[in-house]
């Protein structure tokens, strides 16, 4: 995304409306979180937005926006037996020209973070031409929970770094548009008139007061230090090795590639995967250098928190909380990495 | 105009009685709908209950299972532990919504070969009615982008 | 909850077991698992109505096996699930103790004869609401119901979190993990999804225990619990055996009678 500089623009409660109405009738795929009420159990998804007022304007959807550019499954190519000869074919990425509308600050932020390693030494052909299809319009937060701690690790509720438009909510109603990108540009132009030039200093709703829960600066330094701390299984001991965290999680980009076959045809696809479960680093020799759900546990944090900062200059994590609202044993990451600045010297 | 459907059944039978008794039809020359499609496992003891899901899954539209009778069973008990697998796996499959209408179960033994015929018949002229099943091969290409 | 942690305290000071496994305060609402070792840490228990998970999970894994002699706080599920891996031989009766809240006290029980005991004179019911899913799941046609779970599948991602969860999945290789053969897909496209539950309820009838701690797992909602419980309900029905009743194996699948009465084998 080239950067450019920032335009700000204002666009009323109906407008914002119409604006999501002329992006789906213009064909793109429009996806934003929505409540669902189901069995008696609420729940915010990511989906496909028939109108703004279907839009999820508070709290956080259980998964991340992800899936837009790093599908939880994706064919790569296939083959089949004709005759005697074989049909191979890649698949050539295609994705449908997509906005995500009304994500938080802290999952558009993500996508840097799932930049950094999948483009990192070569070029991820699928995850490049979906991301290169996708506009992230996304609303500043007003609230946060207990297990937001955006503030802790660099950024803020209302935060603009990685959208291509970023909404923030006006005390009186209505919004101050941040247009950073061309992309955002782009859409400014098909809202035809929807966005209005600022007449005067926006008066914006006051963003989430979240102070910050741990120095995400000096942590890398202590975790380089104490890889064999005791910390790392005292707080795992509750953890029950599942992948719920990481695939919730807006950063992660962990892979499995699968071959499906049968005796005429195969496909090979790549589905999400997760350094928690055991048989991650399972090696066919039978050896698992991460046997032990605290190794994998200190892997999780090492990677986001240590690992990331030292290849990319950036951390592998942007704060939204996801991981622990998802784990069915409250795994809360802020307060583990509080305790862990806190207890490690 | 469009070929009118015929269904494809696949058939899970075990080695030692209903296989037998299938071959017997041949031999005799009892003539049956030629809609079906023959797995030969040593047991019905050793049928996997997701052989049927994987059968509807590649394009069957009926499903037959057939082995020895109770007490009748080569490997002696296979078939008992396998009934008790067929009843609860029955259940199962109904309440996620499988039509049970298009699974046959059925004791053949090695003698009733004109059994085995008027079980592939009537299965075949009923999954003929019922029409082509589709539910659960569409899932194949489903959820993968 | 006083008396608990007092209990705890005694427990572990006393050297009956070295570690207390219960609930604690989690984020906001929330109850989360935790580990007391030392009388301090047991000031964190608490026992309440949220306090609903079935801990039991912790029974059959390593790192907390390793800690040594347990006890558990038990809600009536939790209880169901020590018999059935009693029943399984994944517990041993001198490794553990389970602390029932019990008119105000806390009961220990020690041997597995107390727990089957104790839990004959509990209630053996569901949730309602999961109750009246049943029923409304059981109303509908059956292309109702394969759309229902058509839909609500195609959100899991194969996290596995439900699998986690569940006292009775402590394979340590689980069918899933195998590829030779890859019976079932790893893949969370639709039919990969609709292959694991499945097989999941399948491999839990007659030993699930009707906790719902499953389906409470799952991130997103999916309401995977009512398959194992429809699992469990036909052995019950058909076998007279549900899930977590005694300590001695009586795997309904495992064994047989003769004359099994059924009406659609031809």
């Amino acid at each position: 995304m080239v950067a450019t500089m920032v335009d700000r623009l204002t666009l009323s409660d109906s407008a914002v409306d119409a604006l999501v109405a002329a992006l789906i009738r213009s064909g793109r795929r429009v996806l934003g979180p929505q409540l669902v009420r189901s069995q008696g159990q609420d729940r915010i998804d990511i989906a496909p937005l028939a109108s703004f007022a279907d839009l999820a304007r508070d709290g956080q959807a259980v998964a991340s926006a992800k899936g837009a550019v790093f599908p939880k499954v994706e064919r790569l190519l296939h083959y089949r037996y004709a005759g005697k000869s074989i049909e191979l074919a890649d698949v050539e990425p295609a994705s449908p020209p997509t906005v995500l509308f009304g994500v938080r600050p802290c999952e558009a932020r993500a996508f840097a973070a799932l930049q950094a390693v999948l483009n990192w030494d070569s070029e991820d052909k699928f995850f490049s031409h979906r991301l290169a299809n996708t506009t992230v319009v996304a609303i500043s937060c007003t609230e946060a929970d207990a297990s937001c701690f955006c503030t802790s690790v660099g950024s803020r509720p209302d935060d603009g770094q990685g959208s291509d438009i970023l909404l923030c909510r006006l005390a009186h109603g209505g919004y101050l548009a941040k247009v950073a990108t061309s992309r955002g540009q782009a859409l400014v132009e098909l809202g035809q008139g929807v966005f209005q030039a600022l007449a005067a200093e926006p008066e914006l709703a006051p963003a989430a007061a979240l102070a910050p829960a741990f120095d995400a600066k000096t942590l890398p330094q202590k975790l380089a230090a104490h890889f064999d701390h005791p910390l790392w299984v005292e707080q795992s001991l509750r953890c029950l090795g599942c992948g719920a965290c990481a695939f919730v999680c807006p950063t992660c980009a962990c892979f499995s590639i699968e071959d499906e076959a049968d005796s005429r045809q195969g496909q090979r696809l790549r589905t999400w995967d997760s350094c928690g479960l055991r048989l991650f680093t399972l090696h066919a020799s039978g050896h698992n250098p991460r046997d032990r759900q605290s190794q994998r546990w200190r892997q999780r944090v090492y990677h986001k928190f240590a690992y990331y900062p030292d290849r990319f200059q950036t951390l592998g994590c942007v704060g939204c909380g996801k991981c622990s609202r998802a784990c069915p044993v409250d795994m809360n990451l802020k307060q583990h990495l509080a305790e862990a600045a806190r207890t490690l010297p | 105009m469009a070929e009118p459907f015929e269904p494809k059944l696949t058939a899970f039978v075990c080695n030692w009685c209903t296989y037998a008794g299938a071959d017997l039809t041949g031999t005799s020359r009892i003539k049956y709908q030629a809609n079906v499609r023959v797995i030969r496992l040593p047991c019905t003891g050793r049928i996997d209950f997701m052989m049927v899901l994987k059968a509807f899954a590649r394009g069957s539209d009926g499903v037959i299972i057939s082995g020895c009778h109770p007490n009748d069973c080569h490997y002696t008990s296979g078939n008992y532990h396998a009934r008790r697998r067929w009843m609860v796996f029955r259940d199962l499959i109904d309440f996620v919504g499988i039509d049970l209408a298009r699974v046959t179960f059925s004791w053949i033994s090695a003698a009733e070969g004109a059994k085995w015929a008027s079980l592939v018949n009537e299965t075949t002229d009923r999954v003929r009615a019922l029409g082509p099943y589709q539910e659960i091969g569409k899932l194949a290409a489903a959820g993968i982008e | 909850m006083e008396s608990l942690q007092r209990k705890a305290q005694e427990l572990l000071a006393a050297g009956t077991v070295k570690l207390v496994i219960g609930y604690g305060e989690g984020t906001g609402v929330r109850r989360r698992p935790i580990f007391v070792r030392t009388g301090d840490q047991a000031g964190s228990l608490v026992l309440d109505p949220a306090c609903t998970q079935n801990l039991a999970t912790y029974l059959t894994k390593a790192e907390v096996r390793a800690l040594g002699r347990t006890a558990l706080v038990a809600t009536p599920s939790t209880l169901r699930s020590i018999l059935q891996l009693a029943a399984e031989r994944q517990v041993r009766e001198e490794n553990l103790l389970a602390l029932v809240p019990l008119a105000g006290t806390i009961k220990e029980l020690t041997t597995f004869a107390d727990i089957e005991a104790m839990v004959a004179t509990l209630p053996d019911e569901i949730a309602r609401a999961d109750q009246e899913m049943l029923t409304q799941l059981g109303a509908m046609s059956v292309v109702e119901r394969r759309a229902f779970w058509e839909k609500e599948l195609g959100r899991c991602v194969k996290c596995y979190a439900c699998r986690a969860a569940c006292p009775m999945c402590y394979c340590e290789r689980c069918t899933m993990d195998n590829n030779r053969p890859q019976w079932v897909p790893v893949a969370s496209h639709a039919l990969g999804n609709l292959e694991y539950h499945v097989v999941r309820a399948m491999h839990l009838a007659g030993r699930c225990v009707r906790c719902g701690t499953c389906g409470a797992a799952c991130p997103h909602g999916i309401p995977i619990h009512l398959l194992t419980f429809a699992s469990e309900g036909s052995v019950r029905r058909q076998f007279g055996q549900p899930g977590g009743a005694s300590s001695r194996p009586t795997y309904a699948l495992a064994t047989f009678k003769p004359d099994d009465k059924e009406d659609f084998i031809r």
